[in-house]
């Protein structure tokens, strides 16, 4: 057998495919939901703390500080790895899922919240003033004049955060979440052959290459729109 | 209240697997030395050709490599790469494994940081230096790297923390660094409280650098 039939043989055999690619597909599911899930709850809860962060008393506002800092400085699988192996000696157990899920959740919403904030920071203090004056609440002037300026000015740092995090899905794996890496891992060592990582890594690429190209276009659009 | 003081914060256990976990913070530390300037470079050459390259070809294939390693989780590239290799016949040592995986990765991110850096600095600048006789590579070397550096260096470093924290990866491949020795203290002792203390110790590193980057953009907000 020469170089390339072996290599072949070894990562893109064709038994070995067609033996595990639904373990594979099967993986697909739980990455893509799981990678949804986080998305939307990440951004709906970062959203919420930068609201309260705008109004809320000083107390709370240095709480929300200090959440975003350690979420922001705490590896994420340190902290998927604490709330699964750590959490049930204190009689807190959640599935594979749910601590993988949580600790993503916190993370983005921990990024989702800085850039929104500094978004409404940015933004020059009269124009709050301006809107109140024309008889706008607080929350009205906040929700309908500094929140959709904020939140344009957020979404280029937070696509890619939202990818990046979207992609750590994999560090589920580690605490035996069934999504594509595990899958294809286990199904690495049954076969004892390593095709359905390839398979594994194909299945990454046909998730995240769309999500990807769709944040180059959105980037572009900003550019231009400047 | 007992059970969290028993298995978060037992000191014994704390005073017991210290000098561990600061070995393994230790780890953590070099491997980090070692990969951040490794993909600096590599990031700054991938830029360096996205941008300058003359042949379309070239741009094309940069811009590719970027996107691919944009969709690509580096937990499946580190894993596809030592449980890999093996089976090609190819013993790749942990730490070879882990270096090769990050700097595939980081030449992509740190490339994206860096290119947008290059494409800040106004075309003027190039046009000005080439007129006072300067080569296109001295130009590159003393009037755009230098500005274009300075004007990412709040997403330079942030992009640093994060791979400090992607070093964590590495105890998947049972590379000693500080994840990898809190867990196996854990399960020698039957108590979380190791992974606990490196959670505190990763803070101990991380929270003065994240706090460095929300300074560093403040200045640059105020700058521009």
């Amino acid at each position: 057998m020469d170089a390339i039939d072996r290599l072949v043989f070894t990562f893109f055999n064709a038994d070995v495919a067609a033996r595990y690619w639904q373990d594979i597909v099967r993986g697909m599911g739980v990455t893509a939901l799981l990678g949804l899930a986080v998305v939307a709850a990440g951004l709906a809860l970062g959203l919420a703390l930068a609201v309260l962060r705008s109004m809320a008393p000083r107390g709370v506002r240095i709480a929300i500080e200090i959440f975003a800092d350690v979420m922001r400085a705490l590896p994420p699988l340190v902290i998927i790895i604490v709330l699964f192996f750590a959490f049930p000696s204190i009689g807190i157990s959640m599935s594979s899922f749910t601590a993988t899920w949580l600790a993503l959740t916190l993370i983005l919403a921990a990024y989702a919240e800085e850039s929104i904030w500094a978004g409404l920071n940015a933004l020059p203090s009269g124009q709050r003033e301006a809107a109140r004056s024309t008889g706008m609440s607080t929350w009205q002037a906040l929700r309908h004049v500094a929140l959709p300026q904020a939140l344009r000015m957020a979404v280029p740092p937070l696509t890619n955060r939202a990818i990046s995090i979207t992609k750590s899905t994999a560090l589920g794996s580690v605490v035996a979440l069934n999504e594509i890496l595990n899958n294809a891992q286990s199904a690495t060592s049954h076969a004892g052959n390593p095709t359905p990582l390839t398979l594994g890594a194909l299945a990454y690429l046909v998730i995240f290459i769309p999500v990807v190209f769709v944040a180059r276009l959105m980037e572009s659009r900003q550019r231009w729109m400047k | 209240m007992d059970a969290l003081l028993h298995n978060f914060f037992n000191l014994d256990i704390y005073g017991q697997v210290l000098p561990y976990l600061l070995q393994g913070l230790w780890a953590t530390v070099w491997l980090s030395l070692l990969v951040i300037p490794a993909g600096l470079v590599a990031g700054l050459g991938v830029a360096l050709l996205s941008t300058q390259a003359r042949s379309r070809g070239v741009r094309i294939a940069v811009a590719v490599y970027v996107d691919f390693f944009r969709a690509f989780p580096p937990l499946v590239l580190l894993i596809f790469i030592y449980y890999g290799a093996p089976f090609i016949g190819i013993d790749l040592p942990k730490l070879a494994a882990v270096m090769i995986g990050f700097v595939l990765n980081n030449a992509s991110y740190y490339g994206e940081v860096f290119r947008a850096g290059i494409d800040s600095i106004p075309k003027g600048q190039m046009e000005a230096a080439s007129s006072t006789g300067m080569t296109r590579w001295q130009a590159l070397r003393y009037i755009v790297i230098p500005q274009a550096t300075r004007n990412v260096m709040p997403d330079l470093v942030g992009n640093s923390i994060e791979v400090v924290k992607l070093t964590t990866l590495a105890s998947v491949v049972a590379l000693p660094e500080l994840l990898r020795v809190s867990r196996d203290a854990q399960a020698l002792l039957y108590n979380p409280s190791p992974i606990v203390l490196a959670a505190m110790l990763y803070l101990v590193l991380l929270w003065p650098l994240v706090r460095l980057v929300a300074v560093l953009e403040r200045r640059s907000r105020v700058a521009r």
